[in-house]
């Protein structure tokens, strides 16, 4: 007995320590304290202080799981939506998940092929969340099988400290299949199939009393994603049911959404081609919201997300859910090292184009004055010539040595901002031509600088200035791996056709960095815009002061 | 009985005792992958980039071109998972091609492995041992940090 004790002790220790399972999550605490400037109209809030603070706690412990997330806002710092306050509890769930089932009962995020039916997530640099609260069921039957099964309501809001839903319960289900996966019998076949299919409902009192309104509006719709050696084709439809809300103003028009993508990649080439067709797909569980609210489906916009500040935050666009047809082409291709573009450590370019229009509404066979509250007639992708949006650009970056090398840039936007707002100063077509120099030099093995040239120049429209006119914006960064970095930017709109709006806009930044800590700071002023990321967007008022932040993974 | 013990020092020795976390994602051919069931060999890395990433991009080229004397040195393997949505992930592929990279690539388009790991910005980089811990994280990019990176990956090898 004695014999085997110690044996026993660290068998029981290591027992125990295996007991604590695994715990994941993060930290995440923005600061603002906010000064009054009179020059860009940007306000002090009365608390003059903002916080907004999260925390993430994941635990897993064998097939169990249970996670939450701790929300806090002393009030919410500026931009962010009006109804988030209070400290308390903004996510939670419990599960089991084995390779057979997982079940998730409480908060879930979650998304049926590419989103055009359902997609519930977080963006929490957007302040969106919609995420389900309920029950999730996911069933691996075999291998290259998944069904998916969800119910419960979403996340509206997050009101003195506690989750707010919204009015209207969600159910799907889901399910792919990989043919390849699934059939051992397909193994020697070149082609790969995936099938997928969706249905998503949601349910939501009548309440209009005009009306009568269907409280039961479904989606439905089919995937598939084929590939043979190095071309790959997917391919997403779905329809909606009569929907009538407020965003369509009540009409009883079915809707759909379609996206494909065709692609041709091998090493050193990638091609893409891709196409979106939109009508009346605004899929909410309540159907009085609107900007960000509520929305079952994710419709992003068909283009490239820009990275460089003036084109990615002066003229954004996103999908009109009403309707909209894209395309878009992207190309990439690297020159092998030691060919003649290439030079000694070879050269990328990239160009990629985007182009989205009104689509065609067929009113010839319709009555208006019928009691149907049909409006219009449409197909997928019937384009009109109605513009809505275009980019076209370029890049080249390339390493001269090994301490120098430069992206330069092209980018020519236009923007139709009748429809797309994103100025209350111009009407009409927006054209910009932006050009963008980065240049990077490693002084020696821990410090390198790196700077931006970018340049905003608005087309003029009959000898006037468009808009807020042209835009400069320079950027010097200096860091030291790995940990701290420093930043000075400045943008300056010295094309502004009221010559008491042009403004500097010059903000400083520093940041401290150890492994998965991060603490930074800036200070400055910020210019009014719109805030994206995918095909969400939030305006952000003008803002001049401190900014602390702190992020921590464990 | 010494396995334990010695399973016992490795594990305190990692980061707060994390391991990478069991999440079902899908390759760039949509091929269904296991974040904690990967079978490879030697110490891997897991960087989180995105198409729209400008520093996550340097990263990850800055490593391309490192990358055959990392694998001959250490038998490392880099994972990079992409976080790119619905909105930009068709063009994963065509960046990762067109930059000839040789890493596997994952696909997280809902955000499901990000939020497992507590990825609160990208780019963001974890060193993974052979037992699924995790040894080292860094969050940022700055020029030079891959060598600390290596350095790391180095220790974890023995070489």
């Amino acid at each position: 007995m004695i014999k085997y004790f110690p044996l026993s002790i660290f068998c029981l220790f290591s027992l125990f320590s295996n007991a604590q399972g695994n715990l994941t999550g993060n930290i995440e605490s923005i600061f603002q304290y906010l000064n009054e400037d009179t020059i860009i109209d940007a306000k002090q809030p009365a608390e003059k202080g903002l916080i907004n603070s999260y925390m993430n706690v994941f635990y897993t412990y064998g097939n169990f799981k249970a996670g939450m997330r701790l929300e806090s806002y002393l009030p919410r710092i500026q931009g962010y939506p009006n109804r988030f306050d209070g400290t308390g509890i903004g996510m939670r769930y419990v599960g089991y998940a084995n390779d057979f089932v997982d079940v998730t009962l409480g908060s879930f995020y979650e998304q049926f092929g590419t989103g055009l039916s359902l997609r519930a997530y977080e963006d929490r640099a957007l302040g969106y969340d919609n995420l389900i609260d309920g029950a999730r069921l996911i069933v691996r039957p075999r291998k290259g099988i998944v069904l998916k099964g969800v119910y419960g309501y979403q996340r509206l809001s997050f009101q003195q400290g506690k989750i707010i839903h919204g009015n209207g319960i969600v159910r799907g289900i889901d399910a792919e299949i990989n043919l390849k996966e699934a059939f051992k019998k397909l193994d020697s076949l070149p082609l790969d199939i995936v099938l997928g299919g969706s249905f998503v409902s949601k349910y939501q009192k009548d309440d209009d009393e005009s009306l009568i309104l269907p409280e039961n509006v479904a989606t439905y719709g089919g995937r598939a994603k084929l590939r043979y050696k190095d071309i790959f084709f997917d391919a997403e439809y779905v329809i909606k049911e009569q929907d009538p809300s407020a965003d369509n103003q009540k009409i009883y028009n079915y809707g759909h959404a379609a996206v494909f993508n065709l692609g041709y990649t091998t090493k050193g080439l990638g091609l893409l081609f891709s196409g979106k067709s939109v009508d009346n797909m605004s899929f909410r569980s309540d159907r009085n919201k609107d900007l960000q609210d509520l929305f079952i489906n994710y419709l992003p916009s068909l283009n490239k997300t820009h990275t460089y500040n003036l084109v990615a935050t002066l003229y954004p666009y996103a999908t009109q859910p009403l309707g909209e047809v894209a395309y878009q082409a992207d190309v990439l291709y690297t020159f092998k090292k030691g060919s003649l573009l290439g030079g000694k450590y070879g050269m990328t370019i990239g160009a990629n184009y985007s182009t989205t229009f009104r689509p065609v509404q067929h009113t010839s066979n319709i009555n208006l004055l019928d009691s149907t509250r049909v409006t219009y007639e449409t197909r997928p992708f019937d384009k009109s010539d109605s513009l809505y949006w275009e980019d076209i650009n370029f890049n080249i970056t390339k390493k001269f040595s090994k301490k120098f090398s430069a992206i330069a840039s092209y980018y020519s936007i236009k923007i139709n901002n009748d429809v797309a707002k994103i100025s209350n100063d111009s009407k009409g077509i927006i054209h910009a031509n932006i050009g963008v120099l980065e240049l990077a030099y490693k002084i020696n093995s821990k410090h390198s600088l790196r700077m931006e040239l970018q340049g905003l120049f608005v087309q003029k429209e009959n000898g006037a200035i468009k808009d807020k006119g042209n835009w400069a914006t320079a950027l010097i960064e200096y860091s030291i791996s790995p940990n701290y970095f420093f930043s000075f930017m400045n943008q300056y709109n010295y094309g502004n056709p009221d010559s008491e709006k042009r403004v500097n806009y010059p903000i400083f930044t520093c940041g401290y960095i150890r492994e998965a800590t991060r603490f930074m700071i800036s200070y400055g002023r910020q210019r009014a815009g719109l805030f994206c990321v995918g095909g969400v967007c939030r305006f952000v008022p003008a803002s001049n002061g401190l900014t602390l932040s702190f992020t921590q993974s464990f | 009985m010494s396995s334990i013990l010695f399973g016992q020092n490795d594990a305190e020795h990692a980061l707060d005792n994390k391991k990478i976390p069991a999440v079902k994602l899908e390759d760039m051919k949509g091929k269904a992958v296991n974040t904690a069931e990967l079978g490879l060999k030697g110490p891997v890395v897991f960087s989180f980039w995105a198409t729209w990433c400008a520093p996550c991009k340097k990263e990850l080229n800055t490593i391309h071109d490192l990358y055959t004397d990392w694998q001959e040195e250490t038998g490392v393997t880099l994972v990079a998972v992409s976080i790119d949505d619905e909105k930009t992930k068709s063009q994963v592929p065509v960046y990762v091609n067109g930059k000839a990279w040789d890493y596997i690539v994952l696909m997280d388009p809902n955000g499901d492995f990000k939020r497992a790991m507590g990825v609160n910005n990208v780019p963001h980089t974890f060193l993974v041992d052979q037992e699924g811990n995790i040894v080292y994280s860094h969050n940022n990019y700055a020029p030079g940090d891959e060598e600390k990176l290596y350095q790391e990956i180095k220790k974890l090898t023995g070489k």
